[in-house]
């Protein structure tokens, strides 16, 4: 069992655990995640490591309350145990010899983005971070994310702080005003990762992107993770999760990560329901 | 006098027509009465030709006169002598090639049923014995085993026998590999292997799951532990796709997905959050235990058709006969020389059809297996909502990348020393599938015990 030593909202959907897995703690490294089960009849799902402590032997991640296993999740308390929590898995990101970095976030990916530009800017890589939100009231983690990064632009989708737009007109005002990236990192829902490819793409610069498709194992042995990546098929768990965002087939992608809607959106149901029961007993 | 029925005495089954619906054990097991008269079919040969077939050397005619005589305690302790896992091998051994093939009393009739007989006394002891083991004398010095699977499990129990502090590592959060989440429940139920994995814990061997090797332990820092010895007991986990056109389309699985959802995560079972496709359409691609095992699970979640495609005839299918045999009782439909060359899918990235080739059989190949060659012209489309790819599985890259010293052939196949076993690395040595390439579960297990018996000697001459 791994303990749950510390819980804090991020935002009315976001979450931030700190768990202690110290072997996973002791090989942790940006860009990795891990796989956790919440109880016996739960499903594995992938998190990204948003940060590690190896000498208190802790994991932290973040996660969005988005279906039934992460609602469920959210019902634990610090002083809980998750039944099973495994890593580091995949490879860890290529981030050294960069001259300038952009590191976008969408929404929860802001999560999974920073430990990025953490990274980076603890090596001396300028790095500028843009993080997008739907509104003001959800943006979190700005304090951190504003000390991982030489710039912080924080953009909201209804303009509520002030800086209505996406992350694309953040990025491309950047890029015409003369900042000369010689790398994107995008991590977020699938669409702006899509789209700030599209939009690097005119520019010439390079883009990772992290992946983080439907998956059973995380060791390469079911293949569900799979996607097309210069024609080719690659493994997200094994292979990634980091690619070259300008070669991944999006359309392909997306359709995968649809796979199961209409069952996760019936136990999403199913759960609420009975969460409500319990509320009002 | 030995019984001289030329047939085995039949192995009571569940109906066709209700099994292909649900996942409950299709062979029901023998009683009392027809193990006792299925063992006095054996003629006690002095030279014993079938423990030759068995790659674990199971004392097979002592076992059957003890059966034959109704003493199944003494039968049980003769078998686990020299096999871990017999309630395992009893259900999933491909007898037919092995023991059995090997009978004196299958020359005019049939062979005497080995493993069903091998299946009733371990049955047998785990409904009378319990889990208890008798811990040997521990001799404090301990031995790593990565993979919890066959080869894993077996080497695991004799070095633990012999004294050993044996430690294995399992990637997934249950012991037990391809025996959890690639067999079925209906050939191999789970709570047998798990009853299987808790006498081997019984006897000393410390199981840790969820140490996904090379990524949270190297095999250097396992040595850094004081592990003494290492066996490679990773398997061949990672699923080969036909790289066909529309492969990446929803509804696509490969045969290690679509049963991993149903066996190790349950998704059969309403209590199970996993989630997976109900198809009504299903083509199962492959001619091995593995697409007969999907193509049955298929069924059993509810498919109204199911198509074995192969691109050979029935007679080179690698399947264990018993199992094709099932599938078809059970109205899978095999749709043989026939060889997949695209999956098609609609707007929504859902698949549509699977487009096939025929196909006729040509020259013999380097396998020794007459080649099949495409008849051109002759595509053909079956209308599917669900493509299973079950054409077979190489060993999984990740102890192998990130360790020195191991190395593999162009296959990804570890290399060893055929005799010891020992990998090119001293100290680390490697058997079934990580060897072989995807086989059987008796040869992995022959593999496991021989590379247990080196490790051994190895140990044994390191301190001298």
């Amino acid at each position: 069992m791994f303990p749950i030593v510390k819980k804090r909202r991020l935002n009315d959907s976001m979450t931030l655990m700190v768990v202690k897995a110290p072997f996973v703690a002791k090989k942790a490294k940006a860009g990795q995640f891990i796989i956790l089960r919440v109880n016996e009849t739960g499903e594995r799902i992938p998190l990204t490591v948003a940060d590690y402590d190896r000498e208190n032997g802790t994991v932290t991640i973040i996660y969005q309350k988005v279906g039934k296993t992460t609602r469920l999740l959210d019902t634990l308390e610090e002083g809980d145990a998750l039944l099973d929590f495994i890593g580091p898995l995949g490879k860890a990101s290529e981030l050294e010899g960069r001259r300038h970095v952009a590191v976008i976030g969408g929404g929860a990916g802001c999560a999974i983005a920073y430990p990025q530009a953490k990274a980076l800017h603890e090596m001396g890589t300028p790095v500028d971070m843009i993080a997008g939100f739907r509104n003001k009231d959800i943006v979190f983690m700005e304090d951190e994310m504003r000390a991982a990064c030489d710039r912080l632009i924080v953009m909201t989708d209804d303009g509520s702080n002030g800086n209505k737009g996406l992350v694309t007109d953040a990025l491309r005002r950047q890029i015409e005003a003369g900042a000369d990236y010689d790398l994107v990192v995008a991590i977020g829902p699938m669409i702006m990762m899509k789209f700030v490819c599209d939009l690097t793409k005119e520019y010439g610069i390079q883009t990772m992107i992290s992946m983080n498709p439907i998956m059973i194992d995380g060791t390469g042995m079911c293949g569900g993770c799979r996607l097309t990546v210069g024609g080719k098929t690659k493994f997200a768990c094994v292979d990634g999760p980091d690619f070259d965002g300008h070669q991944v087939d999006f359309d392909e992608a997306m359709a995968r990560l649809r796979t199961y809607r209409e069952q996760e959106a019936a136990s999403d149901r199913e759960f609420c329901r009975l969460m409500e029961g319990a509320e009002h007993a | 006098m030995p019984n001289l029925n030329p047939k085995k005495t039949p192995m009571p089954e569940q109906d066709p027509a209700v099994r292909r619906r649900n996942f409950s054990e299709v062979a029901l097991g023998y009683t009392e009465e027809m193990a006792v008269q299925e063992a006095q079919r054996c003629l006690q040969c002095k030279n014993a030709p079938c423990m030759n077939g068995c790659p674990v050397n199971v004392h097979i005619p002592a076992f059957l006169r003890h059966v034959a005589a109704g003493e199944m305690e003494e039968a049980y302790q003769t078998i686990v002598e020299t096999n871990s896992l017999p309630a395992v091998c009893g259900r999933v051994c491909p007898q037919e090639t092995q023991c059995e093939s090997k009978c004196v009393r299958g020359i005019k009739g049939e062979p005497v049923g080995i493993g069903r007989l091998e299946r009733y006394v371990a049955d047998w002891a785990m409904a009378h014995r319990g889990e208890t083991a008798a811990r040997p004398q521990r001799n404090g010095r301990k031995v790593a085993v990565i993979g919890a699977g066959p080869a894993g499990l077996t080497c695991a129990g004799d070095l633990a026998a012999l004294g050993y502090e044996v430690t294995v590592f399992e990637a997934l959060h249950a012991a037990g590999g391809v025996l959890m989440y690639g067999i079925p429940e209906f050939r191999l139920p789970k709570e047998i292997v798990q009853k299987e994995v808790r006498r081997l814990e019984a006897l000393g061997v410390e199981v840790k799951t969820d140490m996904v090797m090379g990524k949270v332990l190297s095999v250097d820092d396992v040595f850094e532990m004081g592990y003494e010895a290492v066996f490679l007991g990773t398997g061949a986990g990672l699923p080969s796709f036909m790289g066909i056109p529309g492969e990446g389309l929803v509804g696509v699985y490969s045969a290690n997905e679509f049963l991993t959802r149903i066996n190790l995560m349950k998704a059969y079972l309403d209590e199970y959050d996993t989630p997976i496709v109900r198809p009504k359409r299903v083509a199962v691609c492959g001619g091995g235990n593995v697409a007969m095992d999907a193509a049955r699970s298929a069924l059993r979640l509810g498919a109204e058709e199911v198509s074995v495609v192969y691109r050979r005839a029935e007679e080179q299918m690698p399947a264990r006969k018993e199992e094709i045999h099932h599938a078809k009782e059970e109205g899978v439909v095999f749709r043989l020389l026939s060889n997949p060359v695209a999956v098609h899918g609609g707007e929504d990235g859902r698949v549509t059809s699977l487009e096939c080739i025929r196909m006729e059989l040509g020259e013999p190949d380097a396998s020794g297996r007459r080649r099949p060659v495409a008849i051109p012209g002759s595509e053909f489309s079956l209308p599917v909502d669900c493509v299973i790819m079950a054409i077979g599985n190489s060993p999984n890259p990740l102890i192998r990348t990130t360790t020195t010293g191991i190395e593999a052939d162009r296959h990804g196949c570890l290399i060893v020393n055929e005799e010891t076993l020992q990998t090119t690395r001293e100290g680390v040595y490697a058997g079934g599938d990580a060897v072989t390439g995807a086989a059987t579960v008796i040869l992995a297990m022959g593999e496991g015990k021989r590379a247990a018996a080196s490790i051994d000697r190895y140990l044994r001459e390191k301190r001298a």
